[in-house]
């Protein structure tokens, strides 16, 4: 399997900065043409209940590998440039940003393409798990299985 | 030394966040220390260990079989996963 040298996995407490993320992703580029993004927020509500924070937790070591893998399993696929991936764990509020991915190329389509199978992949692989607190007490998230499907079509 | 590592809901539901073994000196698989861990804590982590969805590691690599380990491995147990 190939692997992109320009690329970095970060796992957190701490909020991003997105444009600042962007610049990063430009700056070690040699070539330019198309970034593609994509930025997760945590959502109000799931299922109909109202949810007042989220926890995520993560296996420290195992999530960076798997998201590392799956930049490197992209590349394989479309001529990547770079690619970074930024995951939030802790307690985080509704309305938070809880995941960046960017990913430049020299062409928009293997851009597009290549975050939306990062972000799909990630959602499938990486070792993180959301509980959900709120009125209703709290609650592991269960698997949504239109997710699977979604990485599955790769 | 085998290091053990359980997350999310199972690590709730074993009240264990993770724990250590000696080698036992001889060959051991993945399936034979989990009955290992379900006879030494009883039937609740039977229960658990056994779900028909958990999710294995060792070395940080998900296995969907069964496999050898070795002296040293980390053999994690969790829940299908739910980030992004």
């Amino acid at each position: 399997m190939a692997m992109l040298e320009n690329s970095s996995v970060t796992v957190h407490e701490a909020d991003f900065d997105v444009a600042g993320l962007q610049r990063g992703l430009l700056s070690g580029l040699s070539e330019e043409g198309a970034i593609a993004t994509f930025t997760g927020y945590v959502r109000r509500a799931n299922d109909d209940r109202r949810v007042s924070t989220l926890e995520l937790e993560h296996y420290p070591g195992m999530t960076e590998g798997s998201i590392k893998a799956i930049i490197d399993q992209a590349a394989d696929r479309w001529p990547l440039l770079a690619a970074s991936a930024v995951h939030r764990v802790g307690r985080l509020s509704p309305g938070d940003q809880i995941v960046w991915v960017g990913v430049a190329s020299a062409h928009r389509e293997a851009a597009f393409s290549a975050c939306e199978f990062i972000m799909d992949y990630l959602k499938t692989r990486a070792p993180f798990w959301k509980k959900e607190l709120g009125p209703f007490g709290e609650i592991w998230v269960s698997v949504r299985q239109d997710d699977e499907s979604r990485a599955a079509r790769w | 030394m085998l290091k053990i590592l359980f997350f999310a809901r199972i690590r709730e539901e074993l009240s264990c966040s993770g724990l250590e073994l000696q080698w036992p000196g001889s060959r051991l698989d993945l399936y034979a220390l989990q009955e290992q861990l379900c006879v030494e804590y009883g039937e609740s982590w039977r229960n658990v260990l056994t779900q028909e969805n958990m999710i294995r590691a060792v070395n940080q690599q998900v296995v969907t079989d069964n496999c050898e380990l070795n002296d040293g491995d980390e053999i994690a147990f969790f829940p299908p996963v739910t980030g992004g």
